[in-house]
This record gives C-alpha cells, structure tokens and sequence, in this order.
C-alpha cells in the first residue's frame, strides 16, 4: 500500500491550514538551526552553560554506565588471564626485580634534584590533583572529541585545567557545569599541545588527527630528528599543561614531522586526575598565555606551504 | 444511588494518548543521549543513533512526527553530541523537508529502497556534519568517517526493528472504566 500522503488534506480548512502552518514551522526551524550554528561559530562559548546543565541532567545514567563499563573490561581481563598468567607472572616478577632497584636510584635522583633545586632557588610547583573524575560519556559520534568527566564546579573544576590518567595526559577542561565538565581531549581536531621530546627537548606542537593520534608538527624546520618510538611530553609553553606530562609516543613519520599515538588511553582509564592550571599553580597567572588551541595560524593550511630546504 | 446501580459503566482496554504521542520525541531523544554513553572513544567510531532513530520513525511511520520536529530533537541531540550548537538543529530539519519530498516523488517503495534512501541520508548526514564540526581539512575525512558510515548503514535494520518494537509500545492497550 502507498504510504497515506499528508499533503491531501481534502476540504478541510483547518487541516489544509494545519499542513501548511506546519511546513512553514519546518522551514523556520532549518533558518533557526542555519543562525544557531552560525552565533556557534562566532562565538565558541555561546552555548556552554545549556550544555552544561544538559551533560549534568544526563550525568547519573552515565556514572551508572561507567562503573559498568569498568566492570566489563576487568572481566575481558580476567578471561584473558586465564590463558597468560603463568608466563606474566614469570615476567612480571623478574620485572619488580628491577624496578624495585630502579625505584630507589629514582628516589635518590629526587632528593638530589630537591637539594639542587633549593640551590637554585627554583620555584616548587604543587602537582596535587584539583579533583578526581570518572569519564562517564564521549562524543563517540561526532567528529569532535569531547568527554565528559564527572566532576564540575562544585568539586573545584575551572576551565582550562589539565586532565589526565596515570598512563598521560588525555585533554584540558573546555567547559564546566554544576556537577559534570567537558573536557577538550587532545586527539580533537582542534587542541594543540606544546610538546618537546623527552629524551633531548625538541619542541613540537601535538595536533588531535581525529583518528585517535596525533600530528606532531616539528617548531623548528630542517631535518626531521624523529624516529618511531621516541616519546613526547608537554614543554610547559602556554602555561596550561604542567612540564613533563608524558603525552604520546611516534608511530609513524611524516614529512614535517610525525604521527603518535596517545598514551593515556581514556578508553581504558577508569578514574581521571585534574590539576590545577600550571602557571596559576605555580604562582604566575600572568604567564598565562591565551589558549594554544584557538590561534588560527596553528591550523593546517588546506595546501601546505612550500618548505624553505625544498628551495636549496 | 447505591453501588452505582442504574448507571452504564463499560469496561474497555484503550490507548494511552500520552505515550502514544511521547514515545516518538522520547525515543529519539533518548537515542541522542545514548549515542554518547557506552564507551569513550577515541575516534568517531558510534553510529548517529538520534539521526538513525529520527529517520526509522519517519519511515516506518510517516506523518507521526511532524515535519518540523527536526529543531526541537535536533537541540536535544546537539547538547549531547559535540557537534557546533545548531548543526543538528539544521541538518535534521532538512533531512525532514527532503525526506518529504522524497516521499512525494515515490509513493510506491519497497524495503530496499528505503534502507537506500536511509543509506543516502546517513552518509550525507555525516559528511556534512564532518564538514560543519571541524575545518575542512584538518581531518583525513574519508578514513575517519569510513568505519562509522558502514556501521551505520548495517545496523540500520536494527534500530528499524527496535522502532517497530517500540511502535507496538506505543499502542499498547489499558484497562478503562468509563
């Protein structure tokens, strides 16, 4: 049977008015969305208090969905062990052997570096965590990477602090509501983080690939030093991300730098840490450098720019 | 009179008019929240499930939503999805119009082709909504949309027939007494 068309009113006049009134509503509302989107565009923050309030309505589902989702992967771990667990254990125990001794060369280092640092006459910057969160939603649809993290203003949470898992950091508080706070994650398409090499500093920006990886762009041009495997941490610049937050390790090279991969999987954390701001933290908010993810010359250029050794 | 004796009362099983109206916005709605919740993902990886749940009702059961419901669902479904406020609002509206007019330029369709339909609608729905999230090319769009589009187009059946499950739902019948 055809479907019954809703345009054929027949001689009614309520329903013929009806029809059209509705399609006029139709029209009207892609205008409505059309202005919307573009108030969106010009200003980022415009909507972040309703979507706040809405992530906080949507919050006690989605801690309900969290301890579930904890409890799912341990059981996937439990099965897994089954198989391994005498070659792990082996392996494990000759590795605790090690890092029994390594812990302790790396609890002499600390001390040694307190003394020299007190010699210095450097700054000690508090690493205490503002809050700890569960991630309880993600934006698994969209093109963007936003989570949601289950701690808002009443736990402390301000926009722009650094989260993180104990595995490294995965993203910066974007917006904060009552009870819930949105979090930038670093592989979104349009967070940079100021990275360096943790082995010798080379500098480079970390900007999300939308896959799940990073584009490490090298700051200085030349020769690319990178190889796979090096691994990167944030350098401090900005002022946002504390120094030496291990942020991703190198898969792959590309030609003016190269791709990693994350490291603080979220995916896999079950419980995040905020921090405070670093430069707040550390006694100078004057640092505080406007956010690196917003200066539009950090963005790809749609045809890259020919580079300077490409011309000798 | 005592024990309602002279009067006519019938006993009746009839629909609910709420839940007969409800279930429609609610399940779409519900399906915008859910879409962000079983896991954190690290790429875009979930189906559209607000969009996909929208477009099931719109074609198992044509006329139960108006054509403007697009705006009010498409709010609904931009606070939770990440996408720019408003995208949705937009898209869904003209999913809806077009969808409209889809409906009367083939009157006569068979599964195959509405699942088509629904697959053209998916995969623009996405790529737009790609464009409008991030700045073109700052994304490999076809990689990262590539996975979630063909997720999306297979799974459609389902949430079809979790629609018309939820039609039945919507229909059910309650003891009356007039």
């Amino acid at each position: 049977m055809a479907p019954p068309t809703s345009r054929r009113t027949g001689f009614s006049k309520r329903a013929q008015y009806g029809t059209f009134l509705g399609y006029v509503a139709a029209f009207a509302g892609m205008l409505a969305g059309a202005a919307v989107l573009v108030v969106a565009f010009i200003n980022k923050d415009a909507f972040g208090g309703l979507r706040g309030m809405a992530s906080d309505v949507a919050a006690p589902a989605g801690r309900t969905v969290a301890a579930g989702r904890a409890g799912a992967q341990d059981l996937g771990a439990i099965l897994g062990g089954f198989l391994t667990s005498g070659a792990t254990h082996a392996r494990m125990r000759r590795e605790i052997e090690l890092a029994r001794t390594r812990l302790a060369e790396a609890a002499a280092l600390a001390d040694e570096n307190r003394h020299l640092r007190a010699l210095l006459g450097l700054r000690e910057v508090p690493e205490r965590p503002v809050a700890f969160a569960r991630m309880i939603a993600s934006t698994a649809s969209s093109t963007r990477r936003f989570a949601t993290v289950s701690a808002g203003a009443r736990q402390g949470v301000q926009v722009g602090m650094p989260v993180r898992t104990p595995t490294g950091l995965i993203g910066r508080v974007l917006e904060v509501g009552g009870s819930t706070a949105r979090v930038l994650l670093v592989t979104d398409p349009e967070s940079v983080v100021p990275v360096q090499r943790a082995r010798d500093g080379v500098p480079a920006l970390a900007q999300g690939h939308g896959d799940g990886t990073l584009q490490l762009r090298l700051v200085n041009l030349g020769l690319n030093p990178l190889k796979p495997g090096d691994v990167f941490v944030t350098s401090g610049s900005g002022g946002l991300y504390a120094p030496g937050t291990i942020v991703a390790v190198v898969v792959e090279l590309t030609r003016d730098g190269a791709i990693a991969r994350v490291l603080g999987d979220p995916a896999t954390a079950d419980y995040v840490a905020i921090y405070p701001v670093y430069a707040q933290a550390a006694g100078m908010p004057e640092a505080l450098a406007p956010p690196p993810a917003v200066t539009p010359q950090l963005r790809p250029a749609r045809k890259p720019a020919p580079k300077p050794e490409a011309a000798n | 009179m005592p024990f309602g004796l002279g009067e006519t009362r019938s006993i009746n099983r009839v629909h609910s008019p709420l839940l007969a109206r409800a279930v429609p916005w609610l399940t779409v709605a519900l399906a915008s929240v859910v879409q962000t919740l079983p896991f954190i993902a690290s790429a875009p990886v979930a189906p559209p499930l607000g969009f996909m749940v929208l477009l099931g009702w719109r074609q198992l059961n044509p006329g139960l939503l108006p054509v403007w419901a697009g705006l009010p669902l498409g709010l609904i479904d931009d606070l939770y999805s990440g996408q720019p406020m408003g995208a949705a609002m937009f898209l869904w509206s003209v999913a809806m119009i077009s969808l409209d007019l889809i409906e009367q330029r083939f009157p006569w369709r068979s599964y195959l082709l509405d699942w088509a339909v629904a697959a053209g609608f998916m995969t623009g729905y996405l790529v737009l909504a790609g464009i409008i999230a991030v700045p073109p090319g700052s994304l490999p769009l076809i990689r990262v949309l590539g996975p979630q589009l063909v997720l999306a187009i297979l799974i459609f059946p389902l949430v079809e027939r979790f629609i018309a499950l939820c039609d039945r739902l919507r229909l059910l019948r309650f003891r009356s007494i007039s």
